[in-house]
């Protein structure tokens, strides 16, 4: 029986206001944040300006820093703030005792 | 105490019943304060209506059970807390069982049965087992001395434990750790708080009030490790202390772990009963079997399980409405935390990371120790942290719950009912142009409204000109907005709103130089420090101001300063460069631009064996090695240091190269041994953190072939010494360097090397190249600090050693040898299964 969450480890192995990445086979890789509130949020990891791996970026507040050009990408939306326009898939995430879920459909439409 | 009798029965079966025929017996479990408080809203709404038998586990009557804290502090008595006494079980006919704990349910029979073997028949069962403590499985873990902080015979071992003094480790820095931490160090006990995550009481506080209350703990004299994991409980027959993953070691004769509480559900598990996280109920607090209900923290209602205690009298009223057949229901509660930590106030409600559209408004008043954040969405408060000044709290929670619209009170909002419900209303302008000339406008300095009104008619027209002239805001800057209110009200239209000083990022109204002041100045030691010290307008900054203080404290205090990885750009925290498709380049460093066989051939292999695309002779005089994944940094660098070879920092706002040419040792024209004297510079600066990259070079003759006279430090060879040269840049805008003075020994270049570059340390911005740098502060401040100040050069020069002294381990070593693994490795792959991937 497949589920509908995936279970992708505790939420103590991403590091606050840090990232860690999920490669998918056959798809995109996604990261998954963990801001300084300790919540939760996952994104393909690719920046919708030039493919930047956004799990290398600074975590603030709600947003990543893009690495390469330093887009900031709103980790609730996935939307580039400011003046910037552009978007990355976001996949539903939640934490349950401790254990990070990640979305099984939204992780294979984002492989697909 | 004279009630806590085990196995002890307060009235009998015999009580004289009101009603006719025989009233249902309702069977309560749990003699808590859920239970009790159940039993007391069914009596108030119809006292005759069941007969009513409490079954307890702790031989004791009904207590205030989040008063514990008061008591293992000293400052309440048991008797103080009791809620219920003996007369209240008798008066209402209760047959109280204490000290006899249900041990099973059988509802086809409908009865229960204890641990004593009494089998007691029930009508209607209520579950109110509340919850257990959470104990984590490590080795020791039921050593002697290792107990939970859960009722009153915890307390009573924390007491007797306490009396001898010594050490305590308290395992949790959640509510009920630091408050069993706070009572046993006002008993006299040295206490450490070990707590897995980096900030206390993350589920309630957000990472600046868990740090605020971190320090004012240790002020309390509280060791307080956080991020630490505890990895045994160690002793011999007794508890000796606590071993954390990191190795440490802390003594302790007392061992209290306090990490978490679960629904107590053994009980309605065993006996059949629907159980999610906890027991499930509907709204009127019935569980799966419609004459058993359940209530408190042991139930699951709408997936919510609740662990405070005002929820519970919403579900205890619900419950008793329930059982006298006027149904209300239980919607589910919002929860607030309000609470004193050793004396310090503390509250938190809702949600205080916000979602999208949230919005954060945040107060900070150093000087009172006070930070507030409210969280507003679509014009409403959805959450709120306060420390240090609670008096709001109640509002927000109650704005917070009734959904109120906040739109006309948004700007007052974060200063309090009575400031927002008082003359400003809507404006903020008008609340300030309100004020009375005595009110304290900037509480740092004691300016009032009426000298900083005084100062701006006097014709300071601009927030630097009321600094200088009044020092309002001119200390933490929390009060900028008011000032900034006044200079709008009195100077109306005239008024242009311009800073003349550029702030560091939009999380400050202070800039670079001012916050580096401020941190050598007042001796900041953390980043949730400067940022509450310094007002900082978000919770945890950007990515501007964030490395750049990372930077200023690193500098200011060497060897102390504990670095935060997540405040480094990428490039730093996994010390290679990153490129455009997400792998990265790796260069080694070679001393001077000098290599052997053997490095060469180190590189060589490592090129093939990662297959990296490309290896590039770089402008620096190193290679540069292209296309190496993140997984495989670690494994590269190993086989770079088995050859020799440390990080060439290439990544980093740091020292890069030393560029050489060959230098009197080959060279027909060579005056000096430019190659020797390079080596010998990166030996000294190599590892060194800057405000933004530095490049050396060392020219042997005025050919000038290392290009030395455009690096931020450049070493011309003379025939009679040596021309030092600085500020020069080859970047996007090309700048020759000026030359600093001329020294004719090599120690004399390498000592002057050092003072400068630590003054570049200490006093350029933060992403400001050396050339920029000198033409802000004119090259005659530098030669005034390095050429003609004999002992201030020698004072840099040491700094510089000393700060270097701790910079010189090679990073990838660390790496190679298996730290931060996590930053090389994927948290876990997903293989989907191919036909899921068709479909």
């Amino acid at each position: 029986m497949i589920g509908e969450w995936l279970d992708i480890g505790w939420l103590h192995q991403i590091p606050l206001r840090g990232s860690r990445t999920i490669p998918v086979e056959g798809g995109e890789e996604i990261a998954v944040f963990r801001t300084s509130d300790n919540r939760v949020f996952a994104l393909a990891n690719r920046c919708p300006h030039k493919g930047g791996p956004l799990s290398q970026g600074i975590v603030h507040g709600h947003s990543v820093a893009c690495p390469l050009h330093n887009w900031n990408i709103a980790l609730t939306t996935g939307e580039a703030q400011g003046g910037d326009k552009g978007c990355t898939p976001t996949i539903p995430v939640k934490v349950d005792a401790g254990r990070v879920l990640l979305c099984r459909a939204s992780t294979l439409r984002a492989a697909a | 105490m004279d009630f806590a009798i085990a196995n002890d029965t307060l009235s009998s079966d015999d009580t004289p019943l009101a009603h006719d025929p025989a009233p249902a017996h309702l069977v309560v479990i749990g003699n808590g304060m859920a239970g009790c408080r159940a039993v007391e809203e069914l009596i108030a709404r119809d006292a005759g209506r069941y007969r009513v038998t409490i079954f307890g586990a702790e031989p004791r009557v009904n207590y205030n059970r989040i008063m514990l804290s008061p008591v293992l502090a000293g400052e309440k008595s048991f008797d103080d807390i009791v809620i219920n006494d003996r007369a209240w079980y008798a008066d209402n006919g209760i047959e109280l069982v204490a000290g006899d704990p249900v041990v099973a349910i059988d509802r086809k029979t409908k009865t229960v049965t204890a641990r004593s073997g009494r089998v007691t028949p029930y009508d209607k069962l209520l579950i109110a087992t509340g919850s257990d403590p959470f104990i984590i499985p490590v080795p020791g873990k039921d050593l002697p001395g290792v107990i939970s902080f859960r009722d009153m015979d915890d307390v009573d071992r924390m007491l007797a434990a306490a009396e001898g003094g010594g050490d305590a480790v308290v395992i949790g820095g959640g509510l009920l750790g630091l408050e069993a931490a706070h009572g046993l160090t006002l008993r006299g006990m040295k206490v450490t708080v070990v707590h897995l995550m980096r900030t206390l009481m993350e589920r309630q506080l957000d990472e600046a009030a868990g740090w605020l209350l971190k320090s004012a703990l240790e002020g309390r004299g509280q060791t307080i490790l956080t991020g630490a994991d505890t990895a045994e409980i160690v002793g011999d027959g007794k508890v000796e202390g606590v071993r954390l993953k990191d190795g440490r070691t802390i003594p302790a004769s007392l061992v209290v772990m306090a990490v978490g509480i679960r629904p107590s559900v053994a009980l309605a598990r065993e006996a059949g009963l629907a159980v999610g996280r906890g027991i499930q109920v509907d709204d009127h607090m019935v569980t799966s079997d419609a004459d058993v209900l359940a209530v408190g923290e042991c139930v699951e209602h709408d997936g919510n399980v609740y662990g405070l205690v005002a929820p519970l009298w919403d579900m205890c009223r619900a419950l008793a409405d329930g059982l006298v057949e006027q149904h209300s229901g239980y919607r589910g509660s919002v929860t607030s935390t309000k609470l004193k930590v050793a004396g310090l106030d503390v509250f938190s409600a809702g949600e205080f990371g916000g979602d999208e559209g949230c919005e954060d408004i945040v107060l900070r008043d150093a000087s009172r120790g006070v930070y507030k954040r409210v969280v507003v969405r679509d014009d409403r408060v959805v959450g709120a942290v306060l420390y240090g000044d609670t008096t709001d709290g109640g509002w927000y929670f109650d704005l917070l719950k009734r959904g109120e619209d906040i739109s006309t009170v948004r700007d007052m909002l974060i200063f309090g009912q009575s400031f927002a419900s008082g003359g400003g209303q809507s404006d903020p302008k008008a609340a300030v142009a309100a004020l009375s000339d005595d009110a304290e406008i900037c509480g740092c300095n004691g300016v009032n409204k009426g000298k900083v009104v005084a100062c701006i008619t006097g014709g300071a027209a601009t927030l630097d000109a009321v600094r200088a002239g009044c020092k309002a805001s001119a200390s933490c800057g929390s009060c900028t907005g008011l000032v900034e209110s006044l200079l709008a009200v009195t100077l109306g239209e005239d008024y242009v709103g311009e800073r003349t000083t550029r702030t560091m990022c939009k999380c400050t109204s202070f800039g670079h130089d001012d916050v580096r002041r401020a941190i050598v100045e007042r001796g900041f030691r953390e980043i949730p420090q400067v940022m509450q010290e310094l007002s900082w307008s978000t919770p945890d900054g950007c990515a501007s101001c964030r490395p750049a203080l990372n930077y200023y404290l690193l500098c200011a205090l060497p060897g102390e300063y504990v670095d935060d990885q997540q405040s480094r750009f990428v490039n730093e925290r996994l010390h290679a460069n990153i490129q455009k498709d997400g792998t990265y380049s790796v260069v080694p460093r070679m001393w001077g631009g000098i290599t052997t066989p053997g490095e060469l051939r180190a590189i060589a292999d490592v090129v093939e064996k990662y297959d990296a695309p490309m290896v590039k002779v770089t402008g620096g005089q190193r290679l540069d090695i292209f296309g190496i994944k993140k997984e495989d940094l670690p494994a590269v660098w190993a086989d770079l240091n088995a050859a020799g070879m440390v990080s060439g920092h290439a990544y980093g706002k740091a020292l890069r190269t030393v560029k050489t040419c060959v230098g009197s040792e080959w060279c027909r024209f060579g005056t000096q041994d430019s190659t020797g004297l390079g080596i010998k510079i990166e030996r000294m600066t190599w590892g060194s953190w800057m405000p933004h990259k530095f490049k050396i070079a060392v020219s042997g003759c005025p050919r000038n072939c290392a290009e030395a006279t455009i690096k931020d430090f450049g070493i011309v060879c003379v025939d009679s010494g040596y021309e030092l040269h600085v500020g020069g840049n080859g970047g996007i805008k090309v700048r020759a360097t000026d030359l600093l003075c001329k020294v004719s020994t090599e120690q004399e270049a390498m000592d002057y090397c050092a003072a400068f570059i630590q003054l570049y340390r200490e006093e350029a911005r933060y992403l400001e190249r050396t050339a920029p740098w000198i033409e802000r502060v004119g090259l005659e401040h530098i030669i005034a600090k390095v050429v003609e100040d004999e002992v201030g050069r020698e004072a840099l020069r040491s700094r510089f050693l000393f700060s270097q002294s701790f910079c010189q381990d090679d990073p990838w070593a660390a790496r190679a040898a298996g730290a931060e693994r996590e930053q090389h490795a994927h948290m876990a792959e997903f293989k989907p299964l191919a036909v899921e991937v068709l479909a």
